[in-house]
């Protein structure tokens, strides 16, 4: 049985439907995220998890029970929020002890437990300050173990990492997951950074519009979005109008003025059908226009700027017909930092199995 | 002039404005509890989400803030007691005195009260909603998010304003020698009457009604600095 399930739920705010009919289920020890830009529901969702906020319609299921009737304090389930709302009265240690005095543990049980979780979180020495003596890092590390420390069935976060600074966010990612594999907490986490959502979940539902748009593992959810709104929301992606020439083993798309290309074929498509062609920047290759390629689909164009990131360089290439695409080359190659300059003449190409035709 | 003899009862001019100084701080610290203790029932009341609460709050509020106080001193200690036969009986019965310091009581702690339940909304209203959702979400009861999460940050805050308010309560406490209570304004007028030394009499007020303020004042500075959170309110004040 699952953990969680979300059962047709929908919240209107006046004429506004924040969540219109979603429904999914998370297991037991997953990490399952909400992924959407602002807007789309999904801190609408989470507190209604959370029991901020109760459903219009719909139910709530936690471990086989309909949580409508348990206000948010009975449900066994703990939130860390953006502004980590730390007890600023309270030191770290009391920060952290405070769930289990307040469900009347022990005394003994309390330090145990609090020194285990200190632990856990790497706050070990910092137990005595208070929450307005620590760095954003801090903060956020005795809100996860203030959360963890009474073992709730499912610990929700809202947006945990939107405060912290890049590079501290790619450590705390980390440390996320080494936490959560830890102490087996199912984990519901709500973020609107596709990174942030690919590099730590097992399972992620894009939503937009209230509604669930995709719901897949990360690789899955990059690699076949399964509509234009989640190709174009998680990663980059080069979209350009099509209609289908041919079906057949390959699709063969009319890419507008440019010409045709083979695709990845799609069940349920016509000749003639209209929609997008997507193609994810790191699978065109590119190379200079006098070298030959043996991929089906190719064209020769300009390159009209770059971004040099260091690891890898965006090349943006304008097509004859004036289409613009982004190739992505990683900058392997020993002693040498870039491959093109602006206003070379380069050689695009993709293989047929690269990219995917998706509706309008 | 202080050391001579006043027209009643053997006493010395100095031991009147003595015993006026007790009355006012009798009815001071008696009024005060009563402000706090209701204040900040109400102020929490207030920001509780139950509408008739919420409505009982800001009427208990607006009556009491909207009455000049010396109305309100003369309802409680002529009008009240018409209303009440038990009440009416007492006062005709008992010492003027202790009716009087009752009305002032009374009077003074409720109006006080309205004004300190507005410190304490702002106080709490003034904290992230995080706190109050964070509190719930470990599992905290609403009366446990107040008492453990909400009001110790949230009377922190209002020091200040509270300050303000405890040495407004000690001056406002002068209105009670218009019914008749002998405290320290009564006393230094009736000195200055009988004396015609006014400017004496009044200047000793003044100086005693300062002495008081400050002492309370300092008082509560010293529980704000040991109130005070580590790297929280009071940042910039050392």
């Amino acid at each position: 049985m699952a953990l969680l399930e979300i059962k047709n739920v929908s919240r209107r705010f006046g004429d506004f439907t924040a969540v219109d009919d979603v429904s999914f289920t998370v297991e037991s020890g997953e990490f399952f995220t909400l992924l959407g830009p602002s807007g789309c529901g999904k801190t609408t969702l989470l507190r209604m998890i959370a029991g901020f906020d109760l459903p219009d319609s719909g139910a709530i299921v936690l471990d086989g029970v309909d949580l409508r009737d348990t206000p948010a304090e009975q449900r066994p389930i703990h939130t860390v929020f953006q502004s980590y709302a730390l007890f600023p009265h309270m030191t770290v240690a009391q920060n952290i002890a405070f769930p289990l005095r307040m469900a009347g543990k022990a005394d003994d049980e309390v330090r145990t437990r609090v020194r285990e979780a200190v632990a856990q979180v790497k706050l070990d020495k910092l137990e005595q300050r208070y929450p307005h003596e620590l760095s954003g890092g801090q903060k956020q590390r005795v809100a996860l173990a203030r959360g963890l420390v009474n073992r709730p069935r499912l610990l929700l976060l809202d947006e945990p990492l939107g405060a912290l600074d890049a590079k501290l966010r790619e450590q705390m990612q980390i440390e996320l997951i080494r936490l959560q594999r830890g102490v087996g907490v199912t984990f519901v986490f709500v973020t609107h950074s596709q990174a942030e959502a690919l590099a730590l979940s097992h399972r992620i539902a894009v939503m937009n519009h209230g509604v669930i748009e995709q719901m897949d593992e990360p690789d899955k959810l990059y690699g076949f979005p399964k509509n234009r709104f989640v190709a174009d929301f998680i990663g980059n992606v080069n979209m350009h109008e099509a209609t289908v020439a041919a079906t057949g083993g390959t699709l063969t798309l009319e890419l507008g003025t440019l010409g045709r290309i083979a695709a990845p074929s799609r069940e349920g498509v016509k000749a003639g059908t209209g929609g997008v062609f997507v193609i994810r920047p790191e699978q065109v290759s590119i190379r200079a226009a006098a070298e030959a390629s043996p991929d089906p689909n190719q064209f020769e164009g300009v390159v009209n700027d770059f971004l040099y990131i260091g690891d890898v360089t965006t090349y943006i290439v304008d097509l004859p017909d004036g289409k613009r695409f982004e190739a992505l080359l990683p900058n392997s190659a020993p002693g040498r930092a870039k491959f093109f300059e602006v206003g070379d003449h380069v050689r695009l190409s993709w293989k047929a199995e690269a990219g995917a035709f998706l509706d309008a | 002039m202080f050391l001579q003899d006043a027209p009643e009862g053997g006493v010395q001019y100095w031991e009147l404005l003595v015993s006026g100084l007790g009355w006012t701080l009798a009815v001071s610290a008696c009024a005060w509890v009563i402000a706090l203790l209701l204040g900040s029932a109400i102020g929490t009341l207030r920001t509780t989400h139950r509408a008739w609460v919420t409505r009982v709050g800001n009427a208990w509020v607006e009556l009491f803030r909207n009455i000049p106080l010396l109305v309100q001193m003369f309802l409680w200690y002529f009008v009240a007691p018409e209303f009440v036969p038990a009440l009416k009986s007492w006062v005709i019965a008992a010492d003027p005195a202790h009716a009087q310091f009752l009305s002032a009581v009374l009077c003074l702690g409720l109006f006080t009260s309205a004004r300190i339940a507005e410190q304490v909304r702002a106080g709490i209203q003034s904290l992230p909603q995080g706190q109050r959702l964070a509190g719930m979400a470990l599992g905290l009861r609403e009366p446990q998010v107040y008492r453990y999460v909400l009001l110790p940050m949230a009377f922190r805050i209002i020091i200040p304003p509270l300050t303000s308010e405890t040495m407004n309560l000690i001056k406002n406490s002068s209105i009670a020698l218009t019914i008749g209570l002998a405290e320290l304004t009564f006393r230094a007028r009736e000195i200055g009457e009988y004396t015609f030394h006014f400017f004496e009499a009044f200047s000793a007020a003044t100086l005693i009604y300062v002495a008081i303020a400050m002492a309370a004042n300092r008082v509560m500075a010293l529980v704000e600095r040991r109130t005070a959170v580590p790297g929280y309110i009071a940042h910039g004040a050392k």
